[in-house]
Parts: C-alpha cells; structure tokens; sequence
C-alpha cells in the first residue's frame, strides 16, 4: 500500500510535467490548427537557458528569467517564420517546425557541447520533504508539484475569468468576428504561442535538474507529449490535464510493477508452450511490464484513435 | 490547358493551391527515361572509385525511398512522420530471408527485395487500415506514433528485429544469376540500378493511372472527391500500401547493399532523414525527390568529411526551403522553364553572376564564422589552430575575424546591391507577349524570392 502511494506520488510529477508541455501545445493547435513539433525543443531551450542563467544568478532568477527568453523566442518564430509558412497550408506548417525542431538540436548541440550540462536542484530543495515507510520524498518533487498546479490554476483562471482569456477563447472559435470586432488577432496568436512556448520553458528549467540537460531531451520528451494531446483529444485542455495524469500513472505503475506477460496469458488460460526457446512467439511471452512501459502510452494512442478518433475530450475532427 | 505557357505557370504560387502541388502533364515521354537508364549504365565507368559505388548505391536506395515518400507527401498529401519503418520491416523480412539458408539457396539475389517489398506493403495494409481513415494531422499522428510502437518493439521483439545489434546476413548465398554472385560492390550496384528504373517506372506509371489522379484530387480537396463519388479514404489507401511497398523494395535493397539492418532503419531519425529529402528536393514534381535524394546524399557524404556541424548545416537548408522555396529545388529549377520556353533565359545569365557569387561568397563567410565560433568554444585547450577553406590560423586572435565578417558583410551588401537588377531581368524575362498583368506580378514575387 505504501509503495502505491509512492507512485502515485512519482506518477503525478511526471503526469503534471508533462501537463506543462501539452496545455501549451493544445492551446496552441486549437489556435492555429498546427501542431507545433518543436514544442519539446522549447522545453529543452528552457532547462539550457535556466542552467545558464543559474550559473550566474542562481537557481530562482533562472526559473523566472528563462521561461520569459523561451517566450520571446517563441513569438518570434511565429510572427517571423510560421506566419510566413501558414500562406502555403498546414502540412508545409508542420514541416516547419519538424525543421526548427531538428534545427534548436543541432543550435544546442553547437552551443552548449554534447554532454549533459551540471544542472542542479537548487541547495534550499534539496532534502527529504518526508518518507513514506522508508521510501523518501525528495522537497524537489513537491516544489515541482506545486508549481505545476499553481500553473493550471493560473492559466484556467486566466481563461476563463478575464477579458483576456475571454476574447482567446473567441478567437479560438471565431477568429474573423473577433478580427471584425476590432480585435488584433494576430497578435493574439502570436501572445498564446509565446504563453504556450514559455510553459514549457517553465518546464524545462524544473525538470531541467531531474531528468538532465543535455541534447536529446526535447526528443526523449517530444513525442510522449503528441500522444499526450492526441488521447486527450486535440485542443482540449482538460484532455490534456487527464491524458497527462494518465500517462504519468501507467508509465510509473508498469515499471514498479514487475508484471510478466507469461502470467497475463496463463491467467486468461493459455499454456506456456513447451519448449519456449524454438516458439515464434518466444519474445512475447518473456515480455515484462517495465521493458514496455515506455511503449505503453503509445499503444493507448493507437488504441484511442482506433475506438475514439477525436481523443478522450475531443469534440472536433482535426 | 490548350496553352502550353499556362500549364507551366510554376507552382510556388502559394495563392493557387489547386496548382502548388500538382504533378506534370499527362503526356509519358520516353527521353528522360532513356537518358536516365543510359546514365545509371555508364556511371560506374566514369566514377571508377569503390567508394563512389558505394556513394551511388546509397543515392540509389535514397531515390526509390524519397519516391515512395513522394507518392503520400507530394502526390497524396498525407505527411507520415514514420515512414522509416516499411523501408525497415522490408529490410528485415529480406535479411530473415538471406538467412534461411535453404531457401535462399533456391532463389536468386535480384529477386529478394520483392519480398521486401510484399512485407512493407502488408504492413502498410494493417497500419493504413486506421492511419489513412484522415489525412492531415491526425495521419501524421498515428505515422508518428506507430513509428515509435515499431522502432520501441525492435529491442523487445528480438526473434524478428534482432535487439540492439540488429540482423545480419550474406547475400552471396543466394542462387547465382546468370553466374553473378554479387561478390563485388560493382555487381550490386547494376542490381539496384535495375531495381531503381524499374521501381521509379512503375511509380511514375502509378501516378498516371486514374487511382494516382484521385490521389490528387483527394490532395486538393477530399470533400468534392467524395461528392464525385470516390471514397477518399480508399484513395489515400490505395496509394498508402503502395508507398509502403516500394518503401520495402528500398528496404530490401539497403539489406542487399549493407548486409545488415538494424533499429536505426526503423526510428524516427531516418523517417526525419527522408522527409528532408523529399522536401528539399520538392513535392511538386515527380522528379523533385531525385534531385533532393542525389542532393542529400553529395552533401551528407561530402558535408560530413569536411565538418562537424553538417547536420546544422542541413537543417538550415531544409528550414530556409520550407520558408522561402516551398517547391523545393525542382520548384526551383521549374520556375525557369516559361523564361526558357520563349528563349529569354540568356538575359538572366549575366543578372544570376552578377548576384549569385556575392551570396555565394557572403554563406561561405557565414559558414566560416559558424565554424570558428565552434572552434573557439569547443577546441580542446591549447588547441587553437583551425583551418578553414585551406586557411590555417590562430582563432583566439582577432584578425581572423576581423576578415572572415568583413568579407561576408562586404558580400551580402553587394548581393543586396545587385538584387533589383535581377529582379527587373527575372521580371523582363518572364514578361510574355500577351501575358496579363497579374501574372507579371506573380512571375516578379517569384524572382523576389530566388
């Protein structure tokens, strides 16, 4: 019981990390109907510019002044390159930014070297908040937990409470009332990709110091965050809330758990064959739930876009 | 139609979608392929180096897959972030193949990427099934995720994919043909040649049948496809699992040429790799992906012996032509073809020196200060000589770098200086006897933006 509270624990810190990078992603594509690949790349810019500044100014200046680089960064590539891109159609628009995505790799790697950068938790987070029957919490985990839910709560408010967020959410569905109503929607555009950029700078200078700095990180993370936004239904931002626990639950759960696929099928009533050494099937059977925990939330995304193509929580066909 | 001027209005116009994309005339003209089968004949007589068959056979390999990636991005716009892996599977199943002595032994080497082919395509049949029900980015999710599900499966599924050291094979052991028994680099390469005219033949013959122009159609609008009474999903279909096919025919080729397939076919790096060749050689043209495969390959393997930073170099390339040449190199070198056609292209000769070799000299300044920057940071210390363009010096002085940034400003400020020349000479070029005045306007945006 204890070690389930354990993973629920370290389920969540990831479930809400990732949260972190789809809510800006979502907002995003229900903006401007582009999935922006590059998303993680701006995670990764995030931790680099975070480990920069800490070196400098510490650890806090970095949280609050990396996020806001990544955010000028990621306005300027929508008013400079993707509003240039969005005249040619949408797959040309994904292909920019698989291209910038490719580039920010290359732009790192030239920078800041191939080697994972020291970047640390800072000394005042680091001890035990507290332990649960011997297994301990880091303080780090709980700062990371915090601050996540300090995000969502913010950015829901924001939406739906102020003018601001009333007038995105119009654009969101209406762009050209809102345009006729004498509102800049460009320059809306360019604010929530800039928001949605920053966030996951956020993201990237707090997981910076767990998960590590270092060149491959956007790639690790990029593509876990699509399924995310992809099972939570495109656009939706309480989908992305849910598919990001859910992921962050199943990935941590699988690989705690040491479930074996010989004891699944024996439970459903095959035989384990004979001689299992000679069997085609061989790999299957000796499958256990930590070597595919990685795979496991991609396989939920086959699954859902074959029984529910518009995702958990989505309503519109991309 | 009837005029031959406006079916080459070129198609980087991005106010006309109907046209961006489209694929050549309907007409199948014989010359190119004589001249490309007599080409592939006579190359290896030419490039006589053992390394510059094996630069040909990749190019090769690179041609038949770029071609298949073309027949989902360019010709049926679907964008697959994880085409890699039929190429992949292909290459397996033909290495599984190689393997099993006993029949091999009964079949003859040029025959193998077949079964290549039949496996990429029965994958594709399963994946498709679901992945092509939209195109858009919903496909190019599912591509995306199922390419990472297969590149995952590849260490865990280790009786088919082999784990981390992958399949390996010989493909000597094959029924000799005709007495040939691929012992020599040289032999293999005639064997993809062959399998590279024919696959491309057929893909273009697949382009021209009515299924390949619905492809289009579905492209261009899906929704006044399905009001003519085609489902458009069987059309995306369709043209799925015949990519996948030849996308395994390249598979088997690449086992056949390196007699190993590891999970770096199949991962998401190498579905990136083609996408790039596609893209930069253009999607709007049939030919562009050979262009773009021939290009990648000289500069992945010529690039890389010269410098660290290639790949930074490439991704550049590839950002800069979605940006600003969204028809690719063939886009490019088509936009030309009215200006040729009414026998004007000599007064643009004079106009593309003049500007052309200023920005050729200011990107390889640039090119010169991005390489001693990396030097400057990441040189072990002590190490401070570098050399660049046959130039050794010192780059922890500031005289290096007062010259290389004074070259590339000196040159870009005279490209900049030369630019409305070129663009009144692109625009007087193009200036038709009879042509109206909007596409005067469109020719001289076009001559902008080269």
């Amino acid at each position: 019981m204890d070690l389930v509270l354990v993973n629920l624990i370290d389920g969540l810190v990831t479930g809400l990390l990732l949260f972190m990078l789809s809510a800006g992603l979502t907002l995003i594509f229900s903006m401007m109907g582009v999935l922006n690949f590059a998303h993680a790349s701006f995670y990764m810019l995030g931790a680099y510019f975070a480990y920069q500044i800490s070196i400098a100014l510490g650890f806090w200046m970095g949280l609050i002044f990396a996020p806001l680089i990544v955010g000028v960064i990621g306005a300027g590539v929508e008013r400079y390159g993707l509003r240039r891109v969005h005249q040619y159609g949408h797959v040309p628009e994904l292909i920019f930014t698989f291209g910038l995505a490719l580039l920010i790799e290359e732009l790192v790697q030239f920078i800041w070297g191939r080697n994972q950068m020291p970047y640390q938790i800072p000394d005042v987070l680091n001890f035990t908040a507290f332990a649960i029957s011997g297994n301990s919490i880091p303080a780090y985990k709980v700062f990371m937990i915090f601050i996540s839910i300090a995000i969502f709560i913010g950015l829901l408010y924001v939406l739906t409470k102020t003018r601001v967020g009333m007038i995105i959410q119009a654009a969101l569905s209406y762009p050209r009332t809102v345009e006729a109503l004498g509102h800049n929607v460009p320059l809306i555009f360019m604010g929530v990709f800039g928001v949605g950029t920053s966030l996951a700078g956020v993201a990237g200078v707090i997981a910076g110091p767990v998960l590590g700095t270092f060149p491959g990180m956007a790639f690790v993370l990029g593509s876990i965050v699509f399924v995310t936004i992809v099972i939570g239904g495109l656009g939706s931002l309480w989908g992305a809330l849910v598919a990001s626990l859910l992921i962050g639950w199943i990935t941590t759960f699988a690989k705690s758990y040491n479930i074996r696929m010989e004891d699944i099928l024996n439970g459903i009533g095959f035989a384990t064959p004979e001689n299992l050494d000679d069997n085609m099937f061989r790999d299957i059977w000796a499958v256990t739930s930590p070597q595919i925990a990685d795979i496991l939330p991609y396989i939920l995304m086959v699954l859902i876009l074959i029984f529910r193509p518009y995702g958990l929580f989505g309503n519109r066909d991309a | 139609m009837n005029n031959p001027m406006r079916e080459d209005q070129i198609t980087t116009d991005p106010a006309k979608p109907a046209q961006r994309m489209r694929a050549g005339s309907m007409t199948f003209a014989a010359m190119p392929w004589v001249i490309a089968a007599f080409a592939l004949l006579v190359m290896p007589f030419v490039f006589t180096d053992n390394s510059a068959i094996t630069i040909m056979n990749q190019m090769a390999i690179t041609i038949i897959f770029a071609l298949a990636y073309n027949m989902l991005l360019g010709q049926g716009g679907m964008l697959s972030f994880g085409h890699a892996v039929y190429a992949g599977v292909g290459g397996f199943a033909c290495m599984h193949v190689m393997s099993n002595t006993d029949f091999f032994a009964m079949l003859p080497l040029p025959v193998l990427p077949i079964f290549g082919g039949l496996f990429g395509m029965g994958l594709a049949m399963i994946i498709g099934s679901f992945s092509t029900r939209s195109a858009g980015t919903v496909f190019a999710m599912i591509s995306l995720g199922v390419g990472e599900l297969i590149a995952a499966c590849s260490v865990i599924i280790v009786a088919f994919f082999g784990g981390e050291e992958g399949v390996s094979g010989d493909r000597t052991y094959g029924m000799p043909f005709f007495g040939v028994e691929f012992l020599q680099q040289i032999e293999v390469y005639y064997l993809i040649a062959f399998w590279l005219m024919l696959s491309a033949l057929l893909m273009y013959l697949f382009s021209r049948t009515p299924i390949g122009r619905m492809a289009n159609a579905v492209r261009d609008n899906p929704e006044r496809a399905e009001f003519l009474g085609y489902s458009s999903r069987w059309v995306r279909y369709y043209s799925f699992i015949f990519s996948g096919f030849f996308a395994g025919i390249a598979g088997g080729l690449f086992a056949i040429n390196y007699e190993i397939v590891t999970e770096e076919n199949l991962n998401t790096a190498s579905s990136g790799v083609i996408l790039l060749v596609t893209f930069l050689g253009g999607v709007g043209f049939f030919f562009g992906p050979i262009i773009g495969a021939i290009a990648f390959t000289l500069l992945q393997t010529v690039l890389s012996l010269q410098t660290d930073l290639w790949a930074f170099y490439a991704g550049t390339l590839f950002l800069a032509t979605v940006m600003f040449f969204p028809g690719g190199l063939a886009g490019l070198l088509m936009m030309h073809v009215p200006a040729i056609r009414m026998g004007k292209a000599s007064k643009l000769v004079v106009p593309y020196i003049i500007t052309l070799i200023p920005a050729l000299i200011g990107i390889l300044g640039l090119a010169a200060l991005v390489e001693m920057t990396f030097h400057f940071r990441h040189a072990s210390f002590g190490d401070e000589e570098m050399t660049v363009f046959w130039t050794t010096f010192d780059s922890h002085t500031a005289m290096p770098w007062v010259v290389a940034i004074g070259i590339t400003v000196v040159a870009f400020a005279i490209m900049r200086r030369m630019l409305p020349t070129l663009k009144s000479a692109w625009a007087e070029a193009n200036a038709a006897p009879k042509a109206n005045a909007s596409s005067q306007a469109n020719s001289s945006s076009q001559g902008g933006a080269a």
